[in-house]
Formats: C-alpha cells, sequence, structure tokens
C-alpha cells in the first residue's frame, strides 16, 4: 500500500475500548477485505481527540468526516455508501466535533492551537515511523547532533515555558539548576502521577503521542546532563503505561535510547516506574519516596530535586505536558515558541474542559484567551438554560472565579492576581443548579481523604473544616461558624508542610470572598437558596 | 545519601510493585503475604504495612469479586454522582467501603478516574462507566448479577 486514497482513523482510549470500539474495528477490517479495499485504505489507531460524548468515533480523511457512537452493524453501510459510493451516511454524523486537517504542524480551529496535542488522535501511538514522518525526533537529532548542551538549554530558557505541572516555574531555569551540579549520576523523570480530579490531559498525551513525551526527556537529558530518566505513571493509567513502554523499547531499537545515540557519545536510558494510587504523590518529593519504595511523604525542601532528588542526586521533575513542548521549542527555536500566548506567558496550554458545559474535553489554546472565550466558545456553553455560577481553575486546589471575572486572561501571572492559578489545567465550570457550599464541602472531602497525614495543620485541619462544613450544608451551624473556617483555612494556607495544604484553603477562601452571602444564609437562617443542601437532616456532623 | 549503591538501587524490583504482584496473586495483602515478602526482601514488616496501607492501589483486606471503583469527585459531583451514588447503595444494600453478603461487589470511592467528560463515571474491575444515571448504574449492575447467575448455571 504506497498510497492509501483514505486514513480511517479509530480513537481507541479506556472509555471507546469499554464502548466497544476494538469490536467496531474488527467489524470495519472484514468490510474492508470483504470489499476489496483493504490496500486502499489504512486504518489508523489513535489516542483520542478530546471528545468522549459521542461513544466510539471514526473519522474519515481528507473527507473530514465524523461518525459517532458506532456499534459494528453500522460499519458495513459506512463502507459501502461512503467508501465505496462517496456518500456519506448522515444518520450516523457527529456534527459538534470539528477535526484538524490531516498533518498540521500547528492548527487552529476555533480559537484553539494545537503545539502539544499536534500529533494526538492523529497519528498510531504505538507506531514510532507515525512520529518519525512527523517530524518527530528531528529535535533529538539537531540538537544531539549540531547542538551543544548549553545551546539547547539557552533555547529552552529563552523560549519562556513555564511548567505545566501546576506551579508554573520555568523550566529552563529549573534545568539550569541541575545542569550546574556535579554528580556521578543524574536524573530527568517525568512526572505522569496525573492525579488532580477533572484533569487527564496527561494521560491523553501518553496515549495519544508517547513519543514526543520521551522525545522531550532525551532533550532535557542531554541539556543537564542525565543519563536516565523515569516515566512514574499513575497506577490506574494502564493504556498509558502500556504505550510508553512500547514507545521506549520502539526507540531503543532504533537506537535513539540507549548508549551512544545517533554517534553523538551521549548515552541515555529510560523506565517506566507505576504509581499504586495516592494523589500526594504527585509532588515532587513524595513522588521521589515514591520512587524509592517508600511511603510517599512529601520532603523538606531545600534541598530542591535538582540539587538532591532521587536517591540524593540531581534530578529535574517536569510534568508530562512541559515535555511534550520540549521538541517543538527546540527544532522551532525560542522567538517561534514566544509568538504563541503572552509576552509574560508563552505558549499554549492544555486544558481538560469539565463540569457543567455544553462541549466537555480536551483543548488546547493560547495562554492569554479569556475564561468566557473557553466556556462560551470553545465549551459552547451551559446546557440546559441553566446559568454560569462560577469556575474553578487549576483542579480542586484551584482558586475560585466568579462571573465578574469571565474576562481575566488565562494564564499563570494573571490567574495569580485574582487568587488563582492555572494549575494543572482542568477547569471546572458549575451553573446555579449546584450550591458553592455543597461543592465546597466536596473539595474538603478530597483533601480530607488524600492528606498524607505528616503533618498535623494538614491532617487534622482538613478534618475539623469537614465538620464545619458538614455543620453548614445539614443545617447545624452557628453564625461564628464562618470566621472558624476562614482563621483555620488562613492558618494551613501558611503553615501546611507542602503544597496540598498550602493550597487546599485556596477554592475554601476564594469562595467564601466571593459567595460570603450564601455561606451567611446556610450558618445564620440554614437556608439553602439552590436546594441542594439538606438542611433538615438531623445527622450530627 | 552518599553511601548508596545507585547501580542496586536502580537494578532492584521496587517494593511497591512486589506487593502489588503479590496482591494480583493473593487478592489481597494478608498478614502472611507481608511476612513472606519482609523475609525475601529483608524489609521490616512494620514497613511494608506501612506502604501497603498508604497506596490505594494495595489493600491488607479481602475484597469481593468485583471492586466498584464510583468517583466522587467534584466535576462527576456536578453532573450528578451524588443520585447515582444513592441509587447503587440502596440497590446493593452496602455503604462504601463494604462488600455485597454473596461476596460479589465491594462498592469504594475513588478519586477522579479522568473520565470527566463523561461524568458521573465508575469503573468495576476494569471497565469504564460514564454518563451514568441511576437507571444506567443500576442496570449495568444488574448485568454484573445476570452474568454471574448464568455462569453458575
Ligand atoms: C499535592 C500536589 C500534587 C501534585 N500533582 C502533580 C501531578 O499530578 N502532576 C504534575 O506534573 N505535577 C504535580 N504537582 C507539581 C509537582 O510537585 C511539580 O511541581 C511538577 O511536577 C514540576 O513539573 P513542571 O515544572 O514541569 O510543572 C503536584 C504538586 C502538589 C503539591
Ligand atoms: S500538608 Fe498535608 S499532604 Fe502535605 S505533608 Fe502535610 S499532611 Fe501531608
Ligand atoms: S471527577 Fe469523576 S472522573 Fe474525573
Amino acid at each position: 500500500m504506497r498510497n492509501p486514497s483514505r486514513h480511517l482513523l479509530i480513537p481507541m482510549d479506556p472509555y471507546t475500548l469499554a464502548k466497544g470500539a476494538e469490536r467496531v474495528k474488527n467489524a470495519l477490517e472484514k468490510a474492508l477485505a470483504l470489499s476489496k479495499l483493504t490496500d486502499r485504505v489504512r486504518v489508523v489507531e489513535t489516542g483520542t481527540i478530546g471528545h468522549h460524548e459521542h461513544g466510539v468515533l471514526l473519522i474519515i480523511y481528507p473527507d473530514g468526516v465524523v461518525y459517532g457512537d458506532l456499534t459494528p452493524d453500522d460499519v458495513p453501510q459506512i463502507v459501502q455508501e461512503h467508501l465505496q459510493g462517496g456518500r456519506v451516511v448522515e444518520r450516523l454524523v457527529v456534527r459538534d466535533i470539528k477535526i484538524p486537517p490531516f498533518h498540521p504542524q500547528v492548527y487552529r480551529a476555533e480559537k484553539q492551537v494545537r503545539l502539544v496535542l499536534r500529533n494526538v488522535g492523529l497519528i498510531d501511538p504505538e507506531n514510532i515511523e507515525d512520529y518519525i514522518a512527523n517530524e518527530g525526533y528531528e529535535a533529538a537529532a539537531r540538537a544531539l547532533t549540531s547542538m551543544t548542551p548549553q545551546q539547547v538549554l539557552e533555547t529552552v530558557k529563552e523560549s519562556g515555558i513555564q511548567g505545566r505541572g501546576g506551579a508554573g516555574f520555568p523550566t529552563g531555569v529549573k534545568w539550569s539548576f541541575a545542569a550546574r551540579e556535579k554528580a556521578p549520576q543524574k536524573y530527568i523523570v517525568c512526572n505522569a502521577d496525573e492525579g488532580e480530579p477533572g484533569t487527564f490531559k496527561d494521560r491523553l498525551i501518553l496515549e495519544g503521542d508517547p513519543h514526543s513525551v520521551l522525545e522531550g526527556m532525551l532533550l532535557a537529558g542531554y541539556a543537564v546532563g542525565a543519563t536516565k530518566g523515569y516515566v512514574y505513571v499513575r497506577g490506574e493509567y494502564r493504556m498509558s503505561i502500556a504505550r510508553m513502554r512500547k514507545a521506549i523499547d520502539q526507540a531503543r531499537s532504533k537506537g535513539l535510547l540507549g548508549d551512544n545515540i545517533l554517534g553523538s557519545g551521549f548515552s541515555f536510558d529510560m523506565e517506566v516506574r507505576e504509581g499504586a494510587g495516592a494523589y500526594i504523590c504527585g509532588e515532587e518529593t513524595a513522588l521521589l519516596e515514591s520512587m524509592e519504595g517508600k511511603r510517599g511523604e512529601p520532603r523538606n525542601k531545600p534541598p530542591f530535586p535538582p540539587q538532591a532528588g532521587l536517591w540524593g542526586m540531581p534530578t529535574v521533575v517536569n510534568n508530562v505536558e512541559t515535555l511534550a513542548n520540549i521538541p517543538l521549542i527546540v527544532k522551532n527555536g525560542a522567538a517561534w515558541y514566544r509568538s504563541f500566548g503572552t509576552p509574560t506567558c508563552p505558549g499554549t496550554k492544555v486544558f481538560t474542559l469539565v463540569g457543567n458545559v455544553v462541549l466537555p474535553g480536551l483543548i488546547e489554546v493560547p495562554m492569554g484567551i479569556t475564561l468566557r472565550e473557553v466556556i462560551f466558545d470553545i465549551g459552547r456553553g451551559i446546557p440546559k438554560g441553566r446559568n454560569f455560577l462560577f469556575a474553578q481553575t487549576g483542579g480542586t486546589t484551584g482558586g475560585i472565579l466568579a462571573a465578574g471575572e469571565l474576562d481575566v486572561p488565562m494564564a499563570y501571572d494573571t490567574l495569580r492576581q485574582v487568587g488563582s492559578g492555572l494549575g494543572s489545567g482542568a477547569l471546572l465550570v458549575v451553573d446555579d443548579s449546584n450550591c458553592v457550599v455543597d461543592l465546597v464541602q466536596n473539595f474538603v472531602e478530597f483533601f480530607n481523604h488524600e492528606s498524607c497525614g505528616k503533618c498535623t495543620l494538614c491532617r487534622e485541619g482538613t478534618g475539623r473544616l469537614l465538620e464545619l462544613l458538614n455543620r453548614l450544608t445539614s443545617g447545624q451551624a452557628e453564625a461564628r461558624d464562618i470566621d472558624l473556617i476562614r482563621r483555620l483555612a488562613v492558618n494551613m494556607k501558611r503553615a501546611a508542610f507542602c503544597g496540598l495544604g498550602q493550597a487546599a484553603p485556596t477554592p475554601i477562601l476564594g469562595a467564601l470572598d466571593r459567595f460570603e452571602e450564601i455561606f451567611r444564609e446556610h450558618a445564620e437562617a440554614h437556608y439553602c437558596r439552590s436546594g441542594v443542601c439538606p438542611m433538615n437532616a438531623q445527622k450530627a456532623a | 545519601m552518599a553511601t548508596i549503591d545507585l547501580k542496586t538501587a536502580e537494578a532492584e524490583i521496587p517494593v511497591i510493585e512486589l506487593l502489588k504482584k503479590a496482591q494480583e496473586e493473593h487478592g489481597y495483602l494478608s498478614p502472611e503475604v507481608l511476612k513472606v515478602i519482609a523475609a525475601r526482601t529483608g524489609q521490616p514488616l512494620s514497613k511494608l504495612y506501612g506502604i501497603a496501607t498508604f497506596y490505594s492501589l494495595l489493600t491488607t483486606r479481602p475484597k469481593g469479586k468485583y471492586r466498584i471503583l464510583f468517583c466522587k469527585n467534584a466535576p462527576c459531583h456536578v453532573r450528578g454522582a451524588k443520585r447515582v451514588l444513592e441509587a447503587i447503595v440502596s440497590y446493593l444494600g452496602v455503604e462504601p467501603g463494604e462488600t455485597t453478603k454473596d461476596g460479589l461487589f465491594t462498592l469504594e470511592l475513588t478519586s477522579c478516574l479522568g473520565l470527566c467528560a463523561v461524568a458521573p463515571t465508575m469503573m468495576i474491575g476494569e471497565d469504564l462507566y460514564g454518563n451514568l444515571t441511576p437507571q444506567k448504574a443500576i442496570a449495568i449492575l444488574e448485568d454484573y448479577r445476570a452474568r454471574e447467575r448464568s455462569e453458575h448455571a
């Protein structure tokens, strides 16, 4: 098959597989064989394109048609009418998914710019040739053969990229700390422990384009002088683990990992490590503890990982999305990268848009876009004629934005100014059928459950906060409870040992500042205006 | 720190993965299983117990044949997870953390499964279910029960 006339893309991820994607694919291959089309089209199993609400999808290129909610029985009709007859099967078409053109370097659809997701949903993630055909490993080849480690480091520094794992620390600066250290061994660790509620971008990047992350790690290793990399993947992410392992094997067999890569004299190898289910292990020092085979409790900082990380050696910990950006930056240069986003926050951000929005899913937009554009243009607004109540950016530890803040630009610096943050990239939209107090209680349940128990303020503080919130939502509160909540939250923010306990108060205080009246109604009048909280419940907290 | 032998540290099978494997074989990490691993790795039993109780994928108690992991984080919560959970609790007659009398299901709460675009969600064994409503969730559980009956018939 030298020149297939059509590409048929089938997104395969845990969800579509549960919906029968494998059976649809088998039916497709059978129907193609029957119609003697096998040589004229290419079936590509891809990662997800970011939409889950239409079950099993089949995308036909170059026609640009998306079929959805497919069962094996629908397949023969598509093959006969569309592939052979040239007529689109209207009854199966999904209209609200816009798909990118086939081989985009960058594509712009509805305010989206896909750099990190350039290949996700379009290539076969289990085939290294597909990645290479899309300019994959060009950056690594160029860096290893014609750039010094210092030049790679400078390029990343000048690009201004900030870590996408939550804190937004400048990646080039972090790398330079590790590069400066003299040590018998240095490590690159990819943080793929994604556990922030509402976040699934790292999973979809690993499932859809594992080689982009691998190449990013290779470049990081070259820049700082590390020869060993680990990808720490959340234990629940079975498919990410499998695809990353496969990608590593393929890269090794092509000589892109191992000794003396591409004759450059530089050696680098990689391994996958699996998590065992603990949100706190996403915190980088807890992650390192877990990798060393211990309970994942955070370490004291300093020393920071670039000075003393895994087994005490200099270690760069970077998020999946951060690393997936690196090949593009090295290949196209810092100035190119800076043409996206804002001057103080360059590049794009991958978000998972979740909650009460018409079109939830995975999106990638330039930094600086407003919340309004994301929710109402890309996400098509709030379903069922409801109204916007608030949004939470950055996952459960993220801040709260009310309707008056919909035009704040989404970037690390601008969101920080309003007491929120980009965090992990989760964007939760909440409509007015919900109660803000009930949601804050939900957030605190999460913190209480995930607190690792190492420090008293967070272990006991989350428990006491939960008791107070239970009182509020069950009609047992007193007026002074609101001040207790506020004081406890402020103290935790100041004195908790790690990022979890320090960030947990963010949504609590954010909600109190914006919706104090609603909290007061719960505390003083035992009244929930949305009718969500069971105020008459007699159960004590 | 300087005394760590990096080559050995890197080559060692991480103890957490050993525990996971043992759990796959034995269903859960009983005191007997932990003792065997302690003897084999030279790690103190107390440390292994500390690890086994820290991570949610490890368990020191026996579980039902199917583990239902129900997500209750905010993105699922705002799309009606609470009503679905209430329906499951009353259908199975167990609270989260408990196992049904027939030993078929253990109901557990989990943090985000990363499927929030189709919230509310749950995972049974390795299978994922999304866009749940109370009716849909019960129908899924009835399916498992029916399958079980036909296997034993
Ligand atoms: C409680 C907590 C959970 C975290 N979870 C994650 C996570 O799942 N993934 C991640 O990349 N970073 C997470 N982080 C941030 C990491 O500590 C670290 O800053 C990040 O991996 C660095 O990568 P970056 O510079 O590329 O962003 C978490 C931090 C805290 C405090
Ligand atoms: S703040 Fe919470 S999660 Fe962090 S170390 Fe303390 S108890 Fe553990
Ligand atoms: S919050 Fe339930 S799957 Fe993400």
